[in-house]
């Protein structure tokens, strides 16, 4: 009796309530946010993205119609041919650009050529400038007036031949960065192993430094590829008739008025992307076992002659980078290219302050600003709730998949979902459409998935003891956010804000669909400047954004070194190194 | 540290708040705002905007400026949901489609009755009124001419010549009001059949197209690409800034459009939107015209401007924006299935 009553009534529920102890208020505060962060997130990508779904299936008057829209573009043999065009394109940068960038690297962490980080920084200033930069300078160097036109040996610059030089220039960065990355991280001591046992060096390079930077380069491919694939800005200015998916995506909304048919081309861009995309996930999440946690860096001894290679090397690749950059400055210098070459303030004076186009730059900065501060507070704390608190696996699994997604979506599919998704009369958020907060958001969004990296891998080399050492002294999460974590990864979180902001400020593809009178952005105009065949002031404008960007890229590296100082002492492990 | 911890919080802090106030914008001042979406030349806006406040000082305008192709599109995505109140110098063919989808509201300005009969939409009261012309003509490169020994060209037809292969560049159809109205003019001038096979042969030569109007008279003004198919006020002002080009007018004709006015249907501020229709109607606004343009819509205030013609009107091809805009889908699936598809010069 007493058994069968214990058995059938409260009896387990007791007992679960025994074990399972009721949520602290501060528990369901962090629930209830994370539950949020999931909210927003799922809501400011999902969505886009689901009625670039919707619109491709649908005709202009929004009946359904299936496949017909994609039966229709795959019939157009000048749009099926563009699908090709992108593929190719992508496939010769990503081959050309990984091996450019590997050397580079690897002189910079193999080598002991002197110069190293006057190298480095130059290997990375094509990401200060929109991609169109990229495109107007090899239009001066080798298009028709062109200085170097010779060089192409007839073959005009126009069309797949300067989409893929301007696009080497824009990806080398990326590139450089991972492999970089990818190459520090060797063991030392497996070298010295090396050495000691008389392998040559022929030898220790493929079986010691490739295998180790295998996964880098794939990365480092896989985002040569995307980006390759995505960009609007290059093929845009330079690519002639060699039409890519892209600018197609262009053409369509814009040039025909064809939302439908817009949406039809972005999914069959997001392909490729999502691909590549996937490629990369498979790999990385394969990676982990590889480091030990006894590695010992690498440090590079005197070898003369390598040194002197990789000397010549890096010299010429960052005079080739620095090239670029500086007739995109020198154009917006003179008076009439290529007939009055005088000095001449006018394209900055005329073309940019009188015509009201200077405007957009100031937007840009803004734009930027609040990407940089808002996006950055959102992502490192939806990040710190993901990392650091408990409860609701299910919701943290979904936030880490929508934290990734970003990742694989190219800007213009992005830009094109926020257009149709903000601008639909059911949206509540429709007050948004023609804002700058919508700017701010598909920026976010665009770059969040680099940005969540940066944030959970800077909370997970927090010790979770602090957590619980906190809660067990009932100090709520967020004193132990704002004053334990926040200041120790201050320096990923201002790099998280760098990023966005460097981004914010060249990010042409996510918000062309989007901007409005009073948000237009200097990238755009940038654009629309080329469109109108203002290549002066284009040029003039681009040289403004590199000139704001490597200010806060100095300004960053101004006050992280004093953070590093100031509170990031206990880091070094003893003084002396 | 402890010092730097207190004070981050704050900065932190602050620093949201001046994000808001920068992202809210400075508020505007008590007056009805007009959201006009236009395609016209930025520094006419500014001359525009001043002249309208002269009587109407109580009425700001927002301008939504982009190219003819982009403000069309724009209009049409917000189809559900219409944004602008007014469209204010956008090609008369588009203005026309938009008609056709029920997105004009009619009104008959205070000065009607003083613009062509040619200028303005055809009903009453017309859903659209034209403020000015503007119409085809060709930038050619002296210097470049000379250099690579290229006549100059007097007509359309001469473009076909070998001598210009991969020297000429025209603006995409799809992409510019200018581009189109190149393609309708020569349809319409000589016959559908005709006409495409004529673009068969300038295919042959064009070596970009380019996705402004303005853009191939500045490419041809730097040399770039020596003759450049474009419109007479782009044309006009490059050779303005000192590039050195010749202004042709093809003597087969000239495609053209209007620089057009209209109300958006469905807009809250009807009454604003109508004084806006009333003032770009009316003497004052044509003389601003005039000073870009060498055809306005209403006759005898326009002077002539140089490297203008004086018969430029005679000059302009009979066009018939209805059949233009009906036709619009059809006439640019044909020429991208032609010419989209073309290769790479050799």
């Amino acid at each position: 009796m007493a058994t069968a009553a214990t058995a059938s009534a409260p009896g387990p529920v007791a007992a679960g309530r025994v074990v399972r102890q009721a949520l602290h208020w501060q528990e369901r505060l962090a629930l209830a946010l994370l539950v949020a962060c999931c909210a927003a997130l799922a809501f400011f990508l999902l969505g886009p993205l689901f009625m670039i779904l919707v619109k491709s299936v649908q005709d202009k008057d929004g009946a359904f119609v299936g496949l017909l829209q994609f039966r229709d573009y795959l019939g157009t043999p000048a749009l099926r041919q563009s699908i090709f065009n992108t593929l190719g394109v992508a496939l010769v940068v990503t081959g050309i650009t990984i091996p450019l960038a590997f050397t580079f690297a690897y002189a910079l962490t193999r080598s002991a050529m002197p110069g190293k980080a006057v190298f480095r920084v130059v290997g990375l200033t094509p990401i200060l400038a929109p991609s169109l930069l990229a495109a107007i300078s090899f239009i001066q160097w080798f298009g028709n007036q062109g200085l170097l036109k010779p060089l192409l040996g007839g073959t005009p610059v126009y069309g797949a031949l300067g989409i893929v030089i301007s696009s080497i220039y824009a990806t080398f960065p990326h590139a450089l960065m991972i492999i970089l990355t990818a190459l520090l991280l060797a063991d030392g001591r497996l070298y010295e192993a090396a050495e000691s046992l008389g392998t040559r060096t022929l030898r220790r390079f493929f079986t010691i430094t490739l295998p180790g930077a295998k996964y880098g380069l794939v990365s480092a491919a896989m985002v040569v590829f995307s980006y390759t694939v995505s960009d609007f800005g290059i093929p845009k200015v330079i690519g002639g008739n060699f039409n890519v998916l892209a600018v197609d995506i262009y053409k369509q909304v814009i040039g025909q008025q064809n939302f439908n048919k817009g949406a039809v081309v972005s999914l069959i861009l997001l392909l490729p992307v999502l691909v590549a995309f996937v490629v990369d996930w498979r790999m990385q999440g394969r990676q982990h076992a590889q480091f030990s946690a006894r590695a010992v860096p690498y440090v590079a001894r005197r070898k003369p002659w390598f040194d002197g290679a990789m000397f010549v090397y890096c010299t010429l690749v960052a005079l080739l980078l620095l090239a670029v950059l500086g007739m995109a400055v020198y154009t917006s210098f003179i008076k009439l290219w290529p007939y009055d070459k005088s000095f001449s303030l006018r394209h900055y004076t005329f073309g940019l302050v009188d015509g009201g186009v200077i405007v957009s730059f100031f937007n840009s900065l803004r734009m930027a600003f609040v990407t940089a501060l808002l996006g950055t507070m959102f992502i490192f704390g939806c990040a710190y709730l993901l990392e650091k608190t408990r409860g609701m696996p299910g919701t943290r699994a979904l936030i880490r998949l929508l934290a990734s997604i970003p990742m694989g979506v190219p800007g213009m599919v992005l830009g094109l979902g926020y257009i149709l998704f903000f601008n639909h009369p059911d949206n509540p958020f429709n007050v948004l459409y023609h804002t700058l907060t919508i700017l701010v958001l598909a920026t976010v969004v665009h770059y969040y998935t680099s940005s969540h990296l940066t944030a959970v891998t800077a909370l997970k080399s927090l010790d979770g003891e602090f957590e619980s050492v906190s809660a067990s002294l009932k100090v709520p999460f967020y004193k132990t956010f704002h004053r334990v974590t926040v200041p120790v990864c201050l320096p990923a979180i201002l790099d998280i804000g760098r990023y966005l902001f460097v981004n914010a400020m060249v990010t042409i593809s996510a918000v062309v669909f989007l901007y409005s009178p009073d948000t237009q952005l200097a990238a755009v105009a940038i654009l629309n400047l080329d469109e109108a065949g203002e290549i002066g002031p284009a040029a003039a404008m681009a040289t403004l954004i590199v000139v704001a960007s490597a200010s806060v890229c100095v300004l960053y590296a101004l006050v992280t070194r004093v953070l590093l100082t100031r509170t990031q002492g206990w880091r070094r492990p003893a003084p002396g190194n | 540290m402890t010092q730097f911890r207190g004070t981050w919080w704050h900065s932190v802090a602050s620093a949201v708040a001046a994000a808001g106030l920068l992202a809210s914008g400075a508020a505007f001042a008590q007056k009805t705002e007009l959201l006009v979406y236009t395609a016209l030349e930025t520094d006419q806006l500014k001359a525009y905007q001043e002249g309208f406040n002269k009587t109407n000082p109580d009425i700001a305008i927002k301008w939504v400026r982009d190219s003819t192709g982009v403000v069309t599109a724009k209009l049409l995505a917000e189809k559900a949901n219409p944004q602008a109140d007014v469209v204010m110098g956008v090609a008369a063919s588009s203005l026309v489609l938009l008609d056709l989808e029920g997105m004009l509201q009619p009104y008959a300005p205070a000065n009607l009755g003083a613009i062509s009969a040619q200028y303005k939409d055809a009903k009453n009261p017309p859903a659209w009124f034209g403020m000015d012309v503007w119409g085809a003509a060709i930038c050619f490169n002296t210097v470049e001419a000379q250099k690579q020994g290229l006549p100059k060209p007097g007509s359309w037809k001469d473009l076909q010549k070998p001598v210009y292969k991969g020297k000429i560049t025209m603006p995409h159809p799809a992409s510019s009001g200018t581009g189109f109205f190149d393609v309708t003019a020569w349809l319409q001038m000589w016959g559908e059949a005709d006409g495409w096979k004529y673009m068969d042969g300038l295919h042959e030569n064009i070596a970009q197209y380019t996705h402004s109007g303005s853009k191939p008279c500045r490419q041809a003004g730097a040399g770039e690409f020596p003759i450049g198919i474009s419109f007479e006020y782009r044309a006009n002002t490059t050779k303005a800034s000192g590039a050195p080009v010749d202004v042709v007018f093809p003597v087969e004709g000239l495609g053209w459009d209007l620089e057009a006015l209209a109300i958006m249907k469905g807009t809250k501020k009807l009454e604003a939107a109508k004084k806006l229709a009333d003032w770009a109607s009316s003497r004052d606004a044509m003389e601003l015209y005039a000073k870009n343009f060498a055809i306005v819509a209403v006759p005898g205030i326009a002077k002539p401007l140089p490297n203008v013609p004086a018969d430029y009107e005679k000059r302009l091809v009979k066009n018939d924006f209805g059949w233009s805009a009906k036709n619009r889908d059809r006439i640019l699936t044909e020429w991208n299935k032609r010419y989209n598809a073309k290769a790479e010069p050799k």
